[in-house]
């Protein structure tokens, strides 16, 4: 474990997260810290909590972006939820001088060991994404646990073996499965969406992927007359004549 | 652990910890959604919080208040102890005494008015979910004096909707998320069904055929993921929904058929300009609307099975007057081409184009994209109908609409849309949740017309007028009722105007109160327009030194701003330490797949001396011996406090607060006799009741003749009967005939022009008020406020986790817009109105109406109050509008000052604000203003921590037994997973159809 | 990035501290200096608490200083760790070296003085290098993502530790201080070049990442933050989120240059030129002071203007 796992993960637990249906409600974010706070990696302390500063350990954000096409003037809000990506490559794991930062061979989740982080932070400068949460009051690295405590946890019923995130969100905008087999669910529906990575450029190779928005009706609008506009019955300007045809209609 | 320098410490993770001792069901009060929640224990303590994934509102789902609830419940806030005020008003200096002393307190004040003048007591509740009970107390104390939070809240929608449909948006009504395939959605960013709309979008977004439209003038939250945003200017949406409208009649894209039979379209209404009946339905002897029957050329009851009604032409009447089908009014007005899309696009700011766009998508989808079901159902005139044919346009509507002084006619503009596109409680439409639809308007009629010493009211003070009959006002027309509802300023003031009630109880306008009884809605603050008036309301002194609102009793579980200006607290539970009921009586958790009410019960025991506030009213009701709280000795009649009368009480023979297992054995819905094990019932089926309407009876409601049987036998219709949609509205012509000068009842002299304009019996459309009035003058923008989704009103701010989501809130404006101001992001600015001026600071985007600026609701507090540090954000930096919105309309001729309302329902017009906003000199920025002395905090409050460390001994393999969680598994529902998978279904079959179909897959515009 | 004060303090005085053992080994084996114990103790006195002194300030800022010597363990990946094992194991050759010139007498030092002063050579720059690489290795951070970086840190070290060098050495009258007052002139100069050429490298570096990739949103348009996750600050940006004001860099690389660079050329260059060594010493003494506080500026900007790319997700553009 002293770096990245010597057989690569076959199996990839992670998120899909579709920003096509993000409506931004936090939710995930909090029913993530709501579980964790007492989970693996309990507390996720609070700092100033009723102060001037308050901060604390979220392993789950909600970022809202504009994204403004300047040829074509179309512009999107999008809602932007980000959490650890467990990347295949991950900096964060080959970076950590104690080994605490570690990716599980069984399943490609990356962890921290809480008994033997020194509190470095080497881990949360590596990780381009900020997925990183370092824990002032306890001086440990914490992060996403992709609800390790959750998913395999034989005490919970069936439906609840799954990131608290992703049961949580009301919208349906997250999906957990495993993306290192082809024919899961989660990977289909990213072939199907054309899911896209995080900054692909940083050569971490996430697991996580992301749903563009789509632009399913939009392209229709520019062409102000589809669908087939409808035609009047009638012109005169008072509606004069399409009473007189009414006077007649027969209805039962 | 060795001391090896180069071992690597393999981690031992505990993958199956077993969470809690126990989980327990109840239902979550971080807002009115009323979702189903499992509570984990650990050590007797909260650990977890999650969606019941069998819960019919929610489904395993919970939103971000919902999770972070167990912050609310651990709330450093919380109150601890009755208190009295020692200090003046508005410091929050208290002394903490004992509960019995705070009764007997409260109860000599009130027992001393009853005995005079019960109406002198005004007593007014909030954002609870006990209205039929808080109602009921006060019609038995006998004051009409009495409304929730209606009236500022959304009553233009839901008497828009009652007045119209016999249901409403509001929580009335939903989309028909499975089958819809065009939902339009105005002015919502939130809204009550909070969950259900998230997963309503979620679903309709991930199926291939259907559209959303958002009609907002923001682009935030909901209209962020819309399919298409359309930009609305505020106040315009009328004008928007008749220029649809104008263009579905002239291309006859009219469900005329569903508008015969539903509708009262054809009701003949009378021509007799200046007679008393010109304008009202033409009626036979027994009081039977009319049609004209084209076939056998004769007039006809409307309500006949049979019948070929005219839609349009002028018929003679044998006495010579003459009448016209109402629908040829409706069409001949909105075919004026003051509506043509090209009329409106100026003003609503939406291109005509787009219009008639909109208006053939809605055609399309309404008229070629039906939806058929197989599901024979039988009418009540009991003709039998093979299919259910719907037409899958559905519409959601809030307080975008809602909240504008020209609200009410612009929501029955949109119901008006709706039935004529034949999309009401149709498959694929828009449809009644139980108990809705009622009749149209549903009764009962406002009660209190005479009020008299220890005598209860002839009714409930709230209600529906029909006509002029059914108002509060005296001999010469004035309103009787303290906040002036069901008077001639506001005749369909449903839900009352609790706006209004204490700045009229300053002025003694009508009159004066000796007691202000407030439960659970924060008036010193966030509820209140003109905040900074309203708190000198209450404070302010006559001339004896003496409070204008002498005594001022409040009930809050938490230290709101408004703790501090009571005389008498009353400290409440949180919702997890009591009982509550979502009864079926009020506002329940039904869908539209049939009625379900809750409980909540207590999941864990409160460590504080407060008492649930229900169980103080009962205490209160039975120390004041009112009528219905104590028995035939003078006894308590419900002992056990709230879970006592849920089971116990009967509003009629079998009619309870709780619907489920009723009866003696507790095998019946709906009616019976009480049945002692009910809640027990309840907690073992998850806190819940609910029972699904059978497939014929989930659709047509209105005239569906099981539907309307079942409604009977549950209490929920007088009769069964039709329910005919009343698109023309002849309650509102009965106002106007009596401004005409028709009848006993009419108004003085000084309403009669108003009354006469905007009781339009169809929806008209004009200027909000505000924008009206300041003509000329410079407030050239609209100021919105907006619900952020993770924060409940005021009271999520004291939440450790929420509050570092949105500590401050900054305004929001299109970068045109601050361009040409020479605003830059992040600057500074002054937002001013007539009222006064806030600073805040600005945040650049182009998701906006460019002539509105907006910001989220309820996040500015003012100093000292939640227990906030007093350098807390929401208090330097957060900043709240309702300082800059006047309760007060400006002065018209005359010096009338109308309430800043709609002028048929009092509903607060909270968005017709206008402002103008100027760049802050360099001096004046970073803290915001107006700044407020720092509130007291009440005495012996718990330590405020500077570090909390929530879960950190809730980890781990509990001490407990570790049996019920476990209990779960069998109990499971699967549901959550369901519909995960049903949603994944969806994205996968549209990859299958798609790679059929051979098409570029729906992204193909990106890979290019 | 947040420059941290410890982490500042930490490199730049035990770059200096390694710098100094360096030229001190360099001495040894080139018999450069008397092998005098009194010198000895000062100069791998003060190179030691030099040395000791940033690597305790570098564990003021670890959670859990306690547990720092878990940090060895990772050396086949992380360059921290071998950085730490680098650190700890340097001291074997130069403890041995400052024994070896306390008790050059000592028949053992002395066979094998040779090969600990390559032994501390090499493992001094090795230590520096390996801390340079530590920043270098972060993708995350493009403005370290460099040679440039290791470079910088390489010559800074040597530079200062020749400035101390060339101090003692004139303290103590050493016929080699003329030679190590010439060397640290050239590594200013060189460190000067090394500098100049990082600001350049920043100012036309090509761009990493931007808002719209960090988000997958590229194709939709220019990206901008409309709303942070937070209100108030977080972990993320206290650390990774430091903004400095263009025109406040600015003045601090004046600053860097003028006390970390010309003002020691000068005072070296007078210096060498002169031949009154009480001079000299003010010269040099005031060289290495004022050298110091420059380099400790330069360190700060090092950290300060460098761009984290998780801002991207807090408003920044493209880095
Ligand atoms: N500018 C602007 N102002 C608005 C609006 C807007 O859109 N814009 N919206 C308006 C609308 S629609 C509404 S409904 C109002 C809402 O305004 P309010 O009804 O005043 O809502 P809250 O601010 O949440 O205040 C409710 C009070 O209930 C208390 N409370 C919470 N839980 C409990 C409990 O369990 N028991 C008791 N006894 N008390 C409890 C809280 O502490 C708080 O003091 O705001 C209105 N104000
Ligand atoms: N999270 C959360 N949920 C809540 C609440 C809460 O405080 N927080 N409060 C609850 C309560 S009491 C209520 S009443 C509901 C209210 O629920 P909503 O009706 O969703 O309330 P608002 O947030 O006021 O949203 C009003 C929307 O109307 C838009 N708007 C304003 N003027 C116009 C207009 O003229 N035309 C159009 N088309 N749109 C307009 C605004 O931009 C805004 O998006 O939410 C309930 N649910
Ligand atoms: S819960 Fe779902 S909809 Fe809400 S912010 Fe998270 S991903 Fe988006
Ligand atoms: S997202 Fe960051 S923390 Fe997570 S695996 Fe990737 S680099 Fe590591
Ligand atoms: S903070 Fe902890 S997990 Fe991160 S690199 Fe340092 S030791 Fe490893
Ligand atoms: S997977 Fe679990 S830990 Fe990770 S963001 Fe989701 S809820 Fe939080
Ligand atoms: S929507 Fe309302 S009731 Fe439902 S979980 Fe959220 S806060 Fe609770
Ligand atoms: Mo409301």
């Amino acid at each position: 474990m002293t770096s990245l796992p010597k057989n690569k993960p076959k199996k990839k637990l992670g998120l899909v997260i579709d920003l096509d249906i993000c409506v931004g409600c936090h939710a995930c974010a909090v029913n993530c810290k709501e579980w964790n706070a007492g989970g693996h990696s309990a507390p996720l302390t609070d700092i100033d909590p009723y102060g001037a500063k308050p901060k604390g350990v979220w392993f789950n954000r909600i970022h809202t972006f504009e994204a403004v096409h300047e040829e074509t003037g179309r512009s999107r809000t999008v809602h932007f939820p980000k959490s650890c990506l467990h990347c295949d490559d991950a900096p964060c794991v080959t970076v950590c001088p104690t080994g605490a930062s570690y990716k599980r061979e069984e399943d490609g989740i990356v962890l921290v060991n809480a008994d033997t982080c020194i509190g470095c932070k080497l881990c949360s400068w590596a990780c381009p994404y900020g997925a990183r949460e370092y824990d002032e009051d306890e001086g440990v690295m914490k992060k996403c646990t992709l609800c390790v405590d959750r998913i395999y946890n034989e005490n919970l019923p069936e439906s609840s073996r799954a990131p608290a995130c992703v049961t949580t969100c009301p919208a349906g905008a997250r999906h957990f499965g495993d993306l290192g087999d082809p024919s899961s669910t989660v990977s289909k529906i990213v072939a199907k969406r054309g899911g896209v990575d995080l900054m692909p450029e940083q050569g971490t190779r996430p697991v996580n992927k992301y749903l563009p928005p789509r632009l399913k009706n939009i392209d229709k609008q520019k062409d102000q007359s589809a669908p087939r506009m409808l035609t009047h019955q009638d012109d005169s300007s008072d509606g004069a004549g399409l009473l007189a045809r009414w006077v007649d209609k027969l209805l039962s | 652990m060795s001391f090896n320098p180069f071992e690597t410490v393999k981690e031992e993770v505990d993958l199956s910890v077993d969470p809690a001792d126990e989980v327990k069901t109840t239902t979550c009060y971080m807002c009115a959604c009323r979702c189903g929640v499992k509570v984990y224990l650990k050590d007797g303590q909260i650990r977890y919080l999650e969606g019941n994934p069998d819960h019919p509102i929610n489904k395993g789902v919970l939103c971000a208040k919902g999770s972070a609830g167990i912050m609310n419940h651990n709330s450093p806030a919380r109150l601890q102890k009755p208190l009295l005020r020692v200090g003046e008003r508005g410091e929050g200096k208290f002394k903490e005494i004992e509960w019995d002393e705070a009764l007997d307190l409260a109860s000599q004040w009130l027992g001393d008015i009853r005995g005079r003048d019960p109406s002198r007591l005004a007593f007014f509740t909030g954002r609870d979910q006990s209205q039929s009970f808080t109602g009921w107390w006060a019609s038995q104390y006998g004051t009409r004096n009495f409304a929730a939070h209606g009236g500022f809240c959304s009553v233009n929608m839901a008497a828009a909707g009652l007045y119209t449909l016999g249901g409403a948006f509001w929580e009335f009504g939903e989309p028909d998320w499975e089958l819809t395939k065009y939902f339009m959605m105005f002015g919502v960013a939130e809204d009550h069904d909070s969950n259900p709309i998230k997963t309503g979008i979620g679903k309709i977004k991930t199926r291939e055929d259907a559209k959303f439209v958002s009609v907002n003038p923001s682009r935030s939250g909901y209209s962020a993921v819309a399919d298409e945003w359309i930009g609305i200017r505020p106040g315009t949406d009328g004008l928007f929904v008749f220029s649809l409208i104008h263009e579905l009649l002239r291309a006859e894209k009219i469900d005329f058929a569903s508008l015969a039979r539903y509708t009262n379209a054809p009701w003949l209404v009378i021509e007799n300009p200046g007679g008393a009946d010109d304008g009202l339905f033409l009626r036979d002897e027994a009081g039977h609307p009319q049609i004209y029957d084209v076939r056998e050329g004769l007039v006809k009851n409307a309500l006949d099975a049979e019948m070929t009604p005219a839609m349009a032409g002028r018929y003679a009447l044998p006495d010579g007057r003459n009448a016209v089908p109402s629908f040829e009014l409706l069409a001949k007005r909105y075919l004026d081409k003051q509506y043509a899309p090209e009329a409106v696009a100026d003003k609503t700011g939406i291109p005509a184009a787009t219009i008639k766009r909109i208006a053939a998508e809605l055609a399309e989808v309404a008229f070629e994209q039906e939806v058929v079901i197989d599901t024979p159902w039988t009418d009540i005139w009991g003709r039998r109908h093979e299919k259910m044919i719907g037409r899958p346009v559905s519409f959601h509507a809030m307080r975008g609409i809602s909240a504008h002084s020209n609200g009410f006619h612009t929501c029955r503009a949109i119901h008006i849309l709706q039935a004529l596109l034949g999309s009401v409680d149709v498959p694929g439409g828009w449809r009644n949740k139980a108990p809705y639809p009622k009749a149209i308007p549903p009764g009962p009629k406002p009660a209190g017309q005479t009020t008299s010493a220890n005598t209860p009211l002839s009714g409930v003070p709230l209600g529906m007028p029909t006509g002029p009959e059914d108002l509060l006002v005296d001999e010469k027309g004035e309103p009787l009722r303290i906040d002036k509802a069901f008077s001639w300023e506001h005749p369909l003031s449903a839900h009352g105007l609790m706006h209004m009630v204490i700045r009229n109880a300053w002025a003694g306008d009508p009159q004066k109160i000796d007691v202000l009884f407030m439960y659970m809605a924060n008036m010193s603050w966030n509820s209140s327009m003109n905040t900074k008036g309203t708190m000198h309301y209450l404070t302010d002194k006559d001339e004896a030194g003496n409070y204008k609102i002498p005594r001022i009793i409040y009930s809050d579980a938490y230290d709101s701003e408004m703790v501090s200006f009571a005389d008498l607290v009353l400290p409440d539970t949180t919702y997890f330490e009591r009982y509550d009921c979502i009864s079926l009586l009020d506002r329940p958790i039904s869908s539209c797949h049939g009625p379900a009410d809750a409980i909540r019960h207590p999941v864990v025991k409160p460590d504080r001396d407060v008492r649930p506030f229900q169980d103080v009213l009962l205490d209160l009701g039975a120390r004041l011996k009112l009528p219905g709280f104590v028995d035939d000795k003078g006894a308590a009649k419900y002992p056990g406090g709230y879970s006592d009368y849920m089971v116990n009480h009967e509003r009629a023979p079998g009619l309870g607060p709780l619907a489920g297992w009723r009866g003696e054995d507790g095998k019946e819905e709906g009616r019976g006799k009480p049945n002692p094990e009910q809640i027990k019932r309840y907690i073992e089926n998850g806190a819940f009741w609910s029972k699904p309407f059978p497939p014929d009876q989930q659709y047509f409601k209105a005239v569906n003749k099981g539907y309307l049987e079942y409604a009977h036998h549950m209490g929920w219709v007088a009769n069964i009967e039709p329910i005919i949609h009343q698109l023309y509205s002849e309650p509102m012509q009965k106002f106007r005939l009596a401004a005409q000068g028709h009848g006993k009842r009419q108004p003085p002299e000084r309403h009669r022009q108003r009354i006469e304009e905007f009781f339009d019996p169809l929806p008209i459309w004009y200027q909000p008020f505000e924008e009206d009035f300041l003509q000329g003058e410079d407030y050239p923008l609209h100021a919105l406020t907006q619900r952020p989704m993770h924060m409940y009103h005021s009271w999520g701010s004291q939440n450790a986790w929420l509050r570092q989501i949105t500590s401050w809130n900054r305004l929001f404006m299109h970068r045109d817009t601050a361009k040409a101001l020479g605003i830059e992001d992040e600057d500074w600015v002054w937002i001013e109105s007539r009222n006064g001026k806030v600073k805040g600071q600005v945040k650049l985007i182009t998701g906006v109406n460019p002539q509105t600026v907006w910001t989220w609701n309820a996040i500015g507090k003012q100093k000292g109050a939640w227990r906030l540090a007093k350098d807390a954000p929401e208090s330097t930096k957060g900043f709240l509008l309702n300082h800059l919105i006047d309760e007060l309309l400006p002065a018209r001729e005359g010096g009338k000052r109308y309430s800043n309302s709609d002028p048929v329902t009092g509903q607060a017009a909270w968005f017709d604000l206008r402002v103008r906003i100027k760049k802050c000199a360099p001096e004046e920025i970073e803290e915001t203003a107006p700044q407020f002395s720092a509130l007291g905090v009440p005495p012996n409050m718990p330590d405020v921590p500077k570090i909390a460390r929530f879960g950190k001994k809730l980890t781990g393999t509990p001490k407990g037994a570790p049996v019920a969680a476990k209990e779960w598994i069998a109990h499971e529902g699967e549901v959550m997973s369901a519909l995960r998978r049903e949603s994944q279904k969806r994205i996968l079959r549209q990859a299958q159809d798609e790679a059929n179909a051979g098409k570029k897959n729906s992204h193909g515009e990106k890979n290019k | 990035m947040h420059p941290a004060k410890s982490v500042i303090f930490f490199t730049t005085a035990s770059g200096a501290g390694y710098g100094l053992i360096v030229w001190l080994a360099m001495a040894a084996l080139l018999n450069l200096l008397p092998l005098e114990a009194f010198f000895a103790c000062v100069a791998f006195g003060l190179a030691f608490v030099l040395i000791i002194g940033g690597l305790l300030a570098s564990t003021f800022h670890l959670g859990h200083p306690e547990r720092a010597w878990r940090a060895m363990s990772q050396w086949r990946s992380s360059w921290l760790s071998r950085e730490g094992l680098a650190a700890v194991l340097s001291f074997a050759p130069m403890g041995l070296l400052a024994l070896y010139w306390l008790w050059p007498e000592q028949a053992l030092l002395g066979q094998i003085s040779g090969a600990m002063a390559w032994g501390s050579i090499i493992m001094a720059l090795l230590t520096v290098f390996f801390t340079a690489m530590i920043y270098a290795s972060l993708k995350t951070i493009p403005a370290w993502h460099s040679k440039m970086t290791v470079v910088g840190y390489l010559v800074l070290a040597l530079m200062s530790g020749a400035m101390l060098m060339a101090l003692l050495t004139m303290l103590w009258g050493y016929d080699g201080a003329g030679l190590f007052s010439i060397i640290a002139l050239v590594f200013v100069l060189l460190g000067l070049g090394v500098k100049l050429l990082y600001w350049a490298r920043l100012a036309g570096k090509k761009i990493t990442s931007t808002a719209g990739s960090a988000t997958g949103l590229a194709d939709f348009g220019a990206v901008t933050l409309v709303e942070s996750p937070h209100s108030t600050d977080n972990y993320l940006l206290e650390e990774m989120g430091f903004k400095i004001a263009r025109k406040h860099a600015a003045k601090l690389r004046k600053i860097a240059v003028l006390f970390g660079f010309l003002t020691p050329i000068l005072l070296l260059g007078l210096a060498i030129m002169l031949e009154n060594s009480s001079l000299q010493i003010v010269l040099l003494f005031a060289g290495v002071m004022l050298g110091g506080i420059g380099l400790v500026v330069e360190r700060w900007l090092f950290f300060a203007e460098a761009k984290h790319v998780v801002t991207l997700y807090y408003g920044e553009h493209a880095i």
